[in-house]
């Protein structure tokens, strides 16, 4: 398509997959709160247009019940569809967290492999937009928790199309995290047929004097740490994980015995956070040829504040990156 | 409300035809007998494992099951062992998977309260109560989409209609017309407590019908009247017009699981159920519309021979390897 635009915003990238996706397969349906246009498509209008194209039957607004929307979808994934369900906001997930840990995960092993349930959730999330402690919280590390679910988030527009289109596409249940305060971020636009493949991550920028390992938001605060000390003759790698359950053990561990050093950053509370698993894993193939141990940067143990000053200071940040990166290579 | 509305006189409903009603005689009582011999079993310490006993609601899940498909889907929760036989799982692969066995209907790593069986349209049996509702819609769902004519059915206690996957689910069951049985088996006990203590209307019909659904309350341990209102949801779920809730009136005649002594039932209570017993009162009907006494103990005999088969089956039937646990969980074996 000559006339496609070079560049595209993350919202788009989205849209542009699931459209991919259910033209590819009829068995692709969404369903989520005030997803079809006659709701608006979407709140964030990720799915704009595409009850248009492909009809209400396949792409379905839905009462406000996670529970139900989880569990048809569960459901009619248990049968042959490929349901892509729409969980508005990644807090809204605690309430189908029943559907998504005791039944989305387990009924394939529950069943000895009779069943399997190719479901996608969509949700996104992220702070620093003021919506305080009930719509920001990043809650993939309870998720990545749990055996039976893949769980997955892009960094840019490229890497949520191909994405997001593999998640559809994989038969075990995905939760795709997208990123509310990013949605319309522009980035480079990917080719039609571009797939990113899940459990693989990237590495977009080499280095040679410690590994910065991070996903989602994470990875734009990575490079522009690396954009700074580059210019101090400090060499960051940084390493995309993009999917996070499960995560690409081969390339960090091949990117942090290069570099001897690592971080790990991410938006969520730091405490229990997915870092602290990246973190032991590398400790626990590399420890003696570390130049110090595996630092971590993550958000304050609080619910995610209201006040932009509070807010602020809460938040994982560029400075903290920095001055991790300097404690470990001294 | 009346505790004992169930055992009052049989309604007006029509006799089922004679060859019905032998069907939903041999699935009850395959089931009652099943759910002895388990009993009886666990009590020897020749089976380890948690069991919640099915008798007094035989009747039930038999004449539900006699007027659906072995195509249509089922959606049950861990007191499912009638449901399941009545649904037609075979006795040995269920008794397997009762047993962890390699056998078993999922190769001992879903165990009784996680029974699948998609050859006989057993989708999920769950063991988080309530939670089967939200799955059964999406059965449903694809049944409309594909236009198969396929209805599913989902079965819970009244228990079930005080969690809040009730109300989301039949809600949004409703609201989009799907093809699915909510047949609630009010036993009138959720786990220790008393239906007057713990659930607000004096029936689940009530709440079907605030939700605007379809609703209708029954003697389900009568199998004409059962198999009647069974026949009615399934027609009119297939005919498109949405869903029903049917509150089948049934009672348990043992604690909520083995072990469980039943010490809250009051003891006029559970007399007077025992009377109502559906299964005697089945057979009587049976000899009433002129089946020979040799015919029905041939069933009994027939039934008896499968579970004694089934029961010797599990019992010598080799464990899955250790190994096991890494298969399964993703689409793709779990690394050692």
């Amino acid at each position: 398509m000559s006339d496609a635009p070079k560049e595209i915003m993350f919202a788009q990238a989205c849209n542009m997959a699931m459209a991919k996706a259910m033209a590819d397969d009829p068995k692709v349906i969404l369903m989520g709160e005030d997803i079809a246009d006659e709701q608006g498509g979407g709140v964030f209008k990720v799915t704009a247009g595409l009850s248009a194209q492909f009809g209400t039957d396949r792409v379905r607004s839905t009462p406000i019940s996670e529970q139900a929307i989880v569990g048809a979808a569960v459901g009619s994934a248990l049968v042959g569809y490929k349901p892509v369900a729409e969980i508005m906001l990644m807090n809204f997930i605690t309430v189908a967290m029943d559907q998504i840990v005791n039944h989305a995960a387990k009924l394939r092993f529950m069943s000895g492999g009779q069943t399997s349930v190719p479901l996608t959730i969509r949700t996104t999330t992220g702070a620093g937009t003021g919506l305080g402690g009930q719509h920001s919280d990043m809650l993939e590390a309870w998720l990545a928790h749990v055996p039976g679910l893949k769980v997955v988030a892009a960094s840019n527009p490229c890497d949520a199309y191909g994405l997001l289109y593999s998640s559809i596409m994989d038969p075990n249940p995905v939760i795709f995290i997208e990123n509310t305060p990013t949605y319309f971020t522009k980035g480079p636009a990917p080719a039609p047929d571009h797939v990113v493949p899940l459990g693989v991550a990237s590495v977009p920028r080499e280095g040679s004097d410690i590994s910065l390992i991070t996903y989602s938001r994470g990875v734009g605060a990575c490079h522009a740490v690396a954009e700074k000390l580059a210019g101090e003759g400090i060499s960051c790698e940084v390493v995309d994980l993009r999917t996070i359950a499960p995560f690409d053990e081969e390339t960090v561990l091949k990117s942090v015995a290069k570099t001897k050093a690592a971080v790990v950053v991410h938006e969520a509370v730091k405490n229990f956070g997915t870092g602290a698993e990246i973190s032991s894993r590398i400790h626990e193939e590399l420890f003696s040829e570390l130049k110090a141990p595996v630092g971590r940067v993550g958000s304050g143990y609080a619910p995610v504040p209201f006040s932009p000053a509070i807010e602020k200071a809460w938040m994982f940040s560029e400075g903290d990156i920095e001055r991790e990166i300097r404690k470990i290579l001294g | 409300m009346d505790d004992h509305q169930r055992s009052k006189a049989l309604s007006d409903t029509q006799m089922a035809d004679k060859d019905v009603l032998i069907d939903i005689f041999t699935r009850a009582d395959l089931i009652m007998q099943s759910d002895i011999k388990f009993r009886k079993m666990i009590g020897a310490g020749q089976l380890q494992i948690v069991y919640y006993p099915v008798r007094g609601q035989e009747v039930v899940s038999s004449a539900m099951m006699a007027a659906i498909n072995q195509e249509d889907y089922l959606v049950t929760i861990y007191r499912g062992l009638h449901d399941q036989l009545a649904k037609g799982i075979p006795s040995k692969e269920l008794w397997a998977e009762f047993a962890g066995k390699m056998a078993g209907t999922c190769k001992g790593k879903g165990g009784p309260m996680h029974i699948t069986h998609p050859e006989t349209g057993v989708m999920v049996t769950t063991g988080i109560v309530g939670s089967g509702i939200p799955i059964a819609n999406g059965l449903g769902l694809a049944s409309q989409l594909d236009k198969d004519g396929k209805v599913t059915v989902c079965c819970f206690g009244d228990g079930a209609t005080n969690i809040g996957a009730f109300h989301e689910g039949l809600n949004m069951a409703q609201v989009w017309k799907l093809p699915v049985i909510f047949l609630c088996q009010n036993n009138l006990y959720s786990e220790h407590t008393p239906m007057a203590f713990a659930t607000s209307s004096d029936t689940i019909k009530q709440r079907g019908e605030g939700l605007g659904m379809r609703s209708v309350r029954v003697n389900g341990n009568d199998a004409s009247e059962m198999y009647a209102a069974a026949k009615e949801a399934v027609e009119y779920a297939r005919a498109g017009n949405g869903p029903t809730l049917i509150e089948a009136m049934t009672f348990r005649f043992h604690g909520h699981l083995l072990g469980d002594t039943g010490h809250y039932i009051p003891e006029a209570e559970m007399e007077q159920a025992l009377k109502d017993d559906p299964m005697p009162i089945l057979r009587q009907q049976l000899l009433d519309i002129q089946v020979s006494e040799a015919d029905i103990a041939a069933i009994e005999a027939k039934n008896k021979a499968i579970i004694d088969e089934a029961a010797q089956f599990a019992l010598d039937a080799p464990y899955p390897p250790g190994d096991e646990y890494r298969i399964d969980v993703l689409d793709v074996e779990i690394a050692a």
